[in-house]
């Protein structure tokens, strides 16, 4: 799903010269390091700035239509009620949809992992004679690092979403679950294009951008000999799929080629299609702001003459439903209010994260997936509970991060300078009388606090943010007294 | 490799020890306009914001007067016109064995919409208003007949037919294909068609 967005602004020359920043992924066994990239990533300030109003307007957005609706609180209930009904059967409901997507003529595949989900893709392909594929975005396949196996098989795999096919010509991965290129300036994409399709390197109209790859892909769609598509939702009841694009570009892949393989994490299942009324009223509104996607696609059954295969895919789901304190995160449906909520995102951009989900989701996917490369994620997080309250499907967001960071602490996976910081922190925040001590000696709370707890100089994203002057009236503990306080009863003071 | 009875096996060992009931989920439209002409309102308002077009016949103009003034802004005299409604002729067939590809060239396609939503602006088909599917993706532009009649309040409602449940696909369509994948710069016509206009209609059978 890409967006529409109503910011029609354009950036000034000067911002569009400045070099895009590229963040550093950790390689192989490597822990990735969240703050480093984060100061790679704001050493680009025009494109840190562009980056902040751009997510931000999203937020936005989505708050403007929320207002709109009298029932929003509801449908955010309802929501999380029917995934939790669908998670506590998920067996019941799994099975149902497979068997009524059999019955509809389509071939159901079951990937335990992601290397089972390539190879099975990569049999059905074999079998057909498949060399090149055409597909929608997918952050299932983007988990299942899909697209790199396949070029190892020599299948060559074209991406349909503009935002995605963006980040596959440049060779980098998506930054956001919605926008994959949200953190690049069009001057950014120019040069991509320039270099990859062959448009005008001096023209980075998002226009002039836009129709040039519409023209450079629409052969590529003809040409293809296999479509692929993900899924936002699968319908127990029907065996179907709902898939929900901006663009057009899943109804493209599946309608052309007579081939359409969708790969579906397990956890898409709703109970009835009643209940996509729900969904689909809080995704794009969640997401962008606007009332739907321009696209909500429903496959059911194969077309006229056609074959369709549906890959189910487990890659640790399984697992984290039985996570006391987890379960509830596969309630996720990729919406990234969270994301554009969150000042830590905002600020450091999704490539800072490098991982498959980034911002406040990613905080509490990525490290079920690997806990020691991602065990610096959870950190990348103020704890202000913004996601939390803007998640579509009421997942306690903030609550999660935090407890992954009680899970990584046990199982001593916190790297050395947070442990020593957060330990210097917590002995003097357990000490009232040592709190106050220190602040006072800062003279100034807000400079100094941060500097041990959330701003320190170990998160990069927060070096960056101005602080509020402190208040002519000092402390808070001091106002407190002054004005609440009728006697001398305070703890910790001498 | 684990298959489709240890995964089952697997979520059933893991999952929640409580089994949490199902939710009744309401229809919330009450608020909606209960008259045609209300409903068209809210139908046109919406469908304009998210870039669609609303075309009414000027009086004594026929449908297909209607298409060809709404894409003269558009495309040429000689474009490829796909049509798959019997009120308007277009100049190429569409028979459900073509093969999609064939499709390739066409400027604009015109389609029967099963019925609108007022909430989103939105149109539905399947593959019966669309015979082959990709003609609702490969045409540059859209022109789609809707019965104001068949124009109902919201997604809940939508969900609530049973009339497309077993399409093989089944489709909303709001708006044309859009994208604002660069800078935020919102593109009507990213992948799909460049634009789509809807042109009230009532269903031949109901006049």
């Amino acid at each position: 799903m890409s967006t529409p967005d109503p910011v029609k602004s354009q950036n000034t020359p000067k911002a569009a010269k400045e070099a895009a920043p590229r963040p550093e992924k950790a390689g192989p066994g490597e822990r990735q390091n969240h703050r480093k990239a984060a100061k790679q990533f704001l050493d680009s300030p025009e494109h840190a700035a562009s980056h902040d109003t751009r997510v931000w307007a999203m937020r936005q957005r989505r708050d403007a239509t929320m207002e709109t609706i009298e029932e929003w609180e509801e449908l955010r209930d309802l929501a999380s009620q029917i995934k939790t009904h669908a998670l506590t059967h998920l067996d019941e409901y799994l099975e149902q949809f497979a068997d009524n997507a059999a019955a509809n003529g389509v071939h159901v595949h079951w990937a335990g992992d992601a290397a089972d989900h390539n190879r099975i893709v990569h049999e059905i392909f074999k079998d057909h004679g498949v060399k090149k594929v055409i597909k929608s975005k997918s952050m299932l396949m983007e988990e299942c690092g899909f697209r790199h196996y396949m070029e190892g098989v020599g299948i060559n795999i074209v991406e349909t979403d503009l935002g995605e096919r963006i980040q596959q010509l440049d060779a980098e991965d998506p930054s956001h679950v919605v926008v994959p290129s949200v953190h690049k300036m069009r001057s950014d994409v120019a040069k991509v294009f320039s270099e990859t399709i062959g448009s005008d390197p001096d023209n980075d109209d998002a226009y002039y951008l836009t129709e040039q790859q519409r023209q450079h892909t629409r052969p590529l769609i003809l040409d293809a000999d296999a479509g692929m598509t993900g899924a936002n939702f699968a319908v127990a009841e029907t065996g179907g799929f709902v898939v929900c694009t901006n663009e057009g570009n899943a109804d493209l892949s599946a309608n052309v080629p007579n081939l359409h393989v969708a790969s579906i994490g397990i956890e898409k299942i709703v109970p009835k299609l009643s209940d996509m009324g729900v969904f689909i009223r809080l995704l794009s509104r969640s997401a962008l702001g606007s009332p739907i996607t321009q696209y909500t696609s429903h496959f059911r059954a194969p077309k006229e003459g056609g074959e369709m295969h549906i890959v189910l895919v487990d890659n640790g789901r399984s697992k984290r439903l039985g996570e006391d304190k987890f379960w509830s995160s596969l309630k996720c449906i990729r919406c990234g209010a969270c994301m554009n909520t969150c000042p830590v995102f905002r600020r450091s951009g999704g490539l800072s994260y490098g991982a498959t989900y980034t911002g406040p989701l990613g905080l509490i996917l990525d490290p079920s997936i690997d806990a020691y490369r991602y065990s610096n994620l959870p950190f990348a997080s103020t704890l202000n509970g913004s996601c939390t309250n803007v998640c579509p499907v009421k997942i306690n967001i903030h609550e999660q991060i935090f407890e992954w960071r009680r899970v990584l602490a046990e199982d001593d996976q916190i790297p050395w300078t947070k442990r020593k910081s957060l330990a210097a922190a917590g002995e003097v925040l357990a000490n009232p009388k040592a709190y106050r001590t220190a602040v006072k000696s800062a003279h100034s709370a807000l400079k100094y606090l941060p500097d041990w707890t959330i701003y320190n100089k170990l998160n990069a994203w927060g070096q960056v943010r101005d602080f509020p002057d402190v208040p002519a009236e000092g402390t808070f503990h001091d106002w407190y007294r002054k004005h609440r306080l009728n006697n001398s009863d305070t703890a910790g003071e001498a | 490799m684990r298959g489709r009875n240890e995964i089952l096996a697997d979520i059933r060992r893991n999952k929640p020890a409580f089994a949490a009931a199902a939710p009744t989920v309401p229809a919330y439209d009450e608020a909606y306009p209960s008259d045609t002409n209300g409903l068209i309102a809210r139908f046109v308002e919406v469908l304009e914001k998210m870039g669609g077009t609303w075309a009414e016949p000027k009086a004594d103009e026929t449908l297909a007067a209607t298409m060809r003034r709404v894409l003269a802004e558009r495309l040429p005299d000689n474009a490829i016109i796909a049509s798959t409604v019997p009120e308007i002729a277009g100049n190429r067939r569409v028979r459900r064995d073509d093969d999609p590809h064939t499709l390739h060239d066409v400027d604009a396609a015109v389609l029967r919409a099963r019925f609108g939503i007022a909430e989103t602006g939105s149109v539905c088909f399947t593959e019966r208003e669309l015979i082959v599917n990709a003609i609702g993706y490969l045409a540059q532009h859209l022109v789609v007949l809707l019965d104001p009649g068949q124009i109902i309040t919201n997604m809940h409602r939508a969900y609530a037919r049973d009339d497309y449940k077993n399409a093989a696909y089944t489709v909303f369509h709001t708006g044309p294909s859009a994208t604002a994948d660069i800078e935020g710069v919102l593109v009507r016509g990213a992948q799909g068609a460049r634009s789509l206009t809807v042109i009230p209609a009532v269903f031949p059978r109901a006049r």
